[in-house]
Order: structure tokens, then C-alpha cells, then sequence
């Protein structure tokens, strides 16, 4: 049998394959891309919420924000050691988030506004990530399986805490309200945008599902996700900003309106409101700390 | 109770210290040298914060006026704030901070060292916490401080200039009261002059190990005592309560 044979028989059997297993390059390349725009996405979206950390308007929410944050932090450094066992270092994958190569989520390329962006994001980002990331945990790559399986586990208390905090403001006095509402407004489409284009637009789905790194389809993850968070926008009386948004009988599932892929693609490549930001500061805080990694180096060759 | 005021006042001088420092280090989110500071000095933060918190709401009890601890952080001006001078030093460079760290840790370690046999027992549980997480965070600087002292020539240079500038904030942290003279006759607060000889020695040793200078002192800013601070405050606290005062009856 040859070694493609092999592979193939594995993905089949639900065998995990591992660092070390033969692997085709299109199969590494795949997830080099995947996993690191994965870990990239945890980084930068540390920038949107940390906007808010200074401003919280309660202690308990600011170190409930914080710990978040902090936890994304942990999921990047979890993904890139996870991406580095593919063969490329952080600092090549880093390399590349900042030359622009690499991409992330285009989600986070959304100003946060308000503190209700701080719900909308948790309750819906944070909401359509775990939709994903569950799905992830079959993926056929053992490292990514497993760093999908302690991820899971943080998303789920995220999702609920962002979910308290559009709560506590849909209703709250009606400034409130009106906030939570802008809030949804804003991110709803992004949020369903995260799905990434539909099945018959998605040029490297094919690969993917056929190497099982992807085990369900963009357009079912963004139906499943629409259909578990319709509810609970009407729970707290907010309205989902889609005039078509139906209940399909027949289908048992909500029909939704068009989405605008002519934002989605804008943004991805490089023109939503923040990515110049979010690039600037990542690249920033990198330069201004080269000489902190330089003398904890220095000073480790000394010492050792 | 008799001396409520004094010991009011004296939690409050713990419970801001900790607060405006946590701030501080949260600034670092997002902008750490390596994910791992990233990290770590947001876990300072959190267990600074959770300090303050723990203060606030023994202040609320004491008082019985129905205050919060959110009341008590989000409602009062920088004249009623009585946090050290140190804690509401802008964070600098990745340097500054860290010394500004190893300053407060080292004074923290041996406070709280000491404030565990206060009588009064809400403190000295609060102290025997709050120690488990100082000890960390002292390790944490002084380690840093080695690495960047003894690290490469522009390092050492920074540090030492991170010393030089924050060295002058040093002796805040020592300044005593009448609140502090009341307390300590009771048995309940900590007397800083003997605190000072120890926490000189914690701190020499560590810019020992970092192969650094330790700074001549010279003119020493105070103030913290009576709430008198620099600039930096206000805006610190502009940031931090800008939500709870633009909408003050709403609940988060």
C-alpha cells in the first residue's frame, strides 16, 4: 500500500494522524494555513475586547472580561505550538500574520463601540466559534483534535458570560436597550459571515472535506448557528436585524436572508474598518518588546 | 468599634493600591513582549483586582451605608484615592513596568508577611491570601529584573534608567499617619519603619543579581497619604469610571 494509500485509509478509520506520520503537502499546507490563521484569530481578537478592559463598568465584569482575554491568549499559545508541530515556527507563522499572508477571522476586524459589543461579541462570536470548533474536534489532525477539545471547554463559559451582558442591558433602562440592540445590529451579519463563504463558492472546501480537517460544511455550521441563537435574541427582546429571517416548517430550520459577500470579501482582503489597526498593533507591540526577547535570550545562553 | 475611621482609611490605602496597579497592568494586554507576559501580567492583574475587591467590601461593612464595592471604585475622585505614588506610574516601557513591579511586590511580600499576625482577623486572612499571590508576583519581577539587568547592554541600560526615575516614588510607600499610629497601638497595622530595612534588603539583593546600581537617594516624592497625586491619576480614573458615571442608575 502506498503511503497516500495509507493516509487516506487512516482519515477513513477515523485514525488520527500525528506530527510524525506521513502526511501529503497539500494535507500540511492546508493545515499550516488553518491552524495558524486559527491561533492568529485568538491574538488579534485580543485587541477588540481589550479595548474595553480599562472601561468595564463593574469590577466583577472587568476581571470576568480580563480572565476572557486572558484565556484567548492561552488558546493562541496552545494553537501555534500545536501549528508548530507541522513544521514552521511561531515566528514564521507570526512573520506572516504581519506581512499580511496569513489572515484571521474578519470578525475581529470590527470596531467594538460600545459595552454591549462586549455581549455581542462573547454571546455571538464567541457563539458561532464554538458552533466550529466543535465540529473541529473530529477534525483528522491529532494535535488540532485536541487543542479544539480544552478550547471547547473555556468558549462555552465565554459565550454564556457574553450572553449575561447583553442580557443584563436588552433589559436594562432603555439607553441600555437601545446599546445592546445597536450592538446586535452591527455584528449579526459579521457574526454569520464567520461561516466563510457558501458550499458551492468555497474553492478549498473540497481538499478539506476529503482529508477530514473539515467534517461539516460552511453552510451547515452557519445554519446550525442561526438556529440555536434566533431563540435567544427573542428571549431577551432583541431583534435579529434580517427582515427575511423565517421558520422553515419544512425544513425545521430558520430561512435567512442574502448575505453581503461584497463586505465579507473586502474585508478579508484587507479593507474592513480595523485591520490596518489590529496589523499596526500587533506589529508595534512586537518591535517595542524585541528588546525584552533579545536580553531574556542573552540572558539564557549565559546561563545555561 | 472605635477606631472605624482609622482602620476605613486603612483599607482603603490597600484596597487603591491594588486597584490602580491592576489597572496599570491591564494596559498591557494585547502589547506584552511575548504572549507569555501577556499572560502573566494579566495574572497579576486578576489577583490584584480580586485584592481590591476582597478591601471594598470589608470597607462596605464596616461603614453599613449601603455602599458597594463598585460604589467605592467607581464613585470617588482622585482626592479621595490614597493608593501608593508607585502604582499610578504610567506602565513605559516593558522595563519601567517591571521595576515598578519588583518596587511594590518586594514592599507587598514583606507588608503582608507581617499583616498576618494584625488582630484585627479579617486583615490577617486577607494578608495570609493575598501573600500566596504577592510571593509570585515578586518572583515574577525579580526574575524579569535579572534577565533585563544581566540580558544585553541596551536592556541593562533601560533598566537601570527604569530604577533611577521610579527610585524617587520609593519612600510613599513608607509615609505613616495618625491612622497609622492609632492602628498600630491596637495592634492591627503594620509598623512601616520596621518594614522599610527589610524590603531595602529584598530589593538590594535582586539589582545585585541583575548586576544593576542601586540609586542614590535623592529628593523623595510623597503625597499618597493625603491623596495627593500626580497628573497621571485623574485620567486613570476618568477611563475606569467613564460608564458607571455617564449612566448611574443603570445595573451591568
Amino acid at each position: 500500500m502506498s503511503d497516500l494509500d495509507k493516509f487516506l485509509k487512516k482519515i477513513e478509520n477515523n485514525v488520527k494522524i500525528e506530527p510524525k506520520d506521513w502526511m501529503p503537502d497539500g494535507y500540511r499546507k492546508h493545515l499550516q494555513g488553518q491552524m495558524s490563521q486559527h491561533a492568529h484569530s485568538e491574538v488579534i481578537g485580543m485587541q477588540p475586547e481589550g479595548n474595553w478592559i480599562s472601561r468595564a463598568p463593574s469590577l466583577r465584569a472587568k476581571v470576568i472580561l480580563l480572565a476572557k482575554i486572558q484565556d484567548e491568549a492561552g488558546h493562541g499559545q496552545y494553537l501555534y505550538s500545536a501549528a508548530e508541530t507541522l513544521g514552521k515556527s511561531r515566528d514564521e507563522y507570526i512573520n506572516e500574520l504581519q506581512t499580511r499572508k496569513a489572515k484571521y477571522s474578519s470578525i475581529f476586524n470590527y470596531p467594538t463601540l460600545t459595552w454591549a459589543d462586549m455581549g455581542a461579541v462573547g454571546w455571538l462570536v464567541d457563539g458561532a466559534a464554538i458552533v466550529n470548533q466543535v465540529s473541529l474536534q473530529k477534525t483528522s489532525y491529532g494535535p488540532y483534535s485536541r487543542a479544539m477539545v480544552r478550547i471547547c471547554k473555556e468558549e462555552s463559559f465565554h459565550q454564556r458570560q457574553g450572553y449575561e451582558i447583553i442580557s443584563h442591558m436588552a433589559l436594562g433602562t432603555p439607553e441600555q436597550k437601545e446599546m445592546a440592540q445597536d450592538a446586535l445590529n452591527r455584528t449579526w451579519w459579521p457574526s454569520i459571515m464567520m461561516f466563510g463563504p457558501h458550499d458551492a463558492d468555497s474553492a478549498r472546501s473540497g481538499d478539506a472535506m476529503k482529508w477530514g480537517i473539515k467534517v461539516e460544511s460552511n453552510d451547515e455550521l452557519r445554519q446550525r448557528f442561526i438556529d440555536k441563537t434566533v431563540q435567544q435574541a427573542e428571549l431577551i427582546g432583541l431583534t435579529i436585524p434580517d427582515p427575511d429571517l423565517k421558520w422553515n416548517e419544512e425544513r425545521g430550520s430558520y430561512d435567512f436572508g442574502e448575505i453581503n459577500w461584497d463586505e465579507f470579501w473586502a474585508v478579508v482582503n484587507g479593507d474592513g474598518p480595523c485591520n490596518d489597526q489590529r496589523i499596526d498593533h500587533h506589529i508595534k507591540a512586537h518591535e517595542e518588546g524585541r528588546w525584552v526577547r533579545e536580553a531574556a535570550n542573552a540572558y539564557a545562553q549565559k546561563n545555561n | 468599634m472605635e477606631n472605624k475611621e482609622a482602620l476605613v482609611n486603612y483599607c482603603l490605602r490597600i484596597g487603591d493600591s491594588s486597584l490602580v496597579l491592576a489597572q496599570r497592568l491591564a494596559e498591557w494586554c494585547s502589547n506584552g513582549p511575548m504572549l507569555e507576559e501577556d499572560i502573566a501580567l494579566t495574572n497579576i492583574s486578576l489577583d490584584l483586582f480580586g485584592q481590591s475587591r476582597m478591601l471594598y467590601n470589608y470597607i462596605a461593612e464596616l461603614n453599613g451605608k449601603g455602599e458597594t464595592e463598585d460604589s467605592i471604585a467607581f464613585g470617588r475622585n482622585e482626592r479621595a484615592f490614597y493608593n501608593v505614588l508607585l502604582s499610578e506610574r504610567p506602565n513605559g516601557h516593558f522595563g519601567d513596568t517591571i521595576v515598578r513591579g519588583l518596587l511594590v511586590d518586594a514592599f507587598n511580600f514583606h507588608f503582608y508577611t507581617q499583616l498576618q499576625n494584625s488582630k484585627n482577623e479579617t486583615l490577617a486572612a486577607f494578608a495570609e491570601k493575598s501573600l500566596k499571590e504577592v510571593t509570585y508576583h515578586l518572583r515574577h519581577s525579580s526574575e524579569w529584573v535579572v534577565r533585563l539587568g544581566d540580558g544585553t547592554e541596551e536592556s541593562k541600560e533601560k533598566v537601570q534608567a527604569s530604577l533611577n526615575d521610579l527610585w524617587k516614588y520609593t519612600d510613599d510607600l513608607f509615609e505613616m499617619n495618625e491612622d497609622d499610629i492609632v492602628l498600630v497601638a491596637d495592634g492591627i497595622a503594620i509598623d512601616l519603619t520596621a518594614i522599610k530595612p527589610l524590603w531595602l534588603e529584598t530589593v538590594t539583593s535582586v539589582v545585585k543579581r541583575a548586576t544593576l546600581t542601586l540609586p542614590e537617594n535623592g529628593y523623595m516624592h510623597k503625597g499618597s497619604r493625603k491623596a495627593v497625586h500626580s497628573e497621571y491619576l485623574g485620567h486613570l480614573l476618568c477611563d475606569m469610571q467613564y460608564l458607571q458615571r455617564a449612566y448611574p442608575d443603570a445595573k451591568w
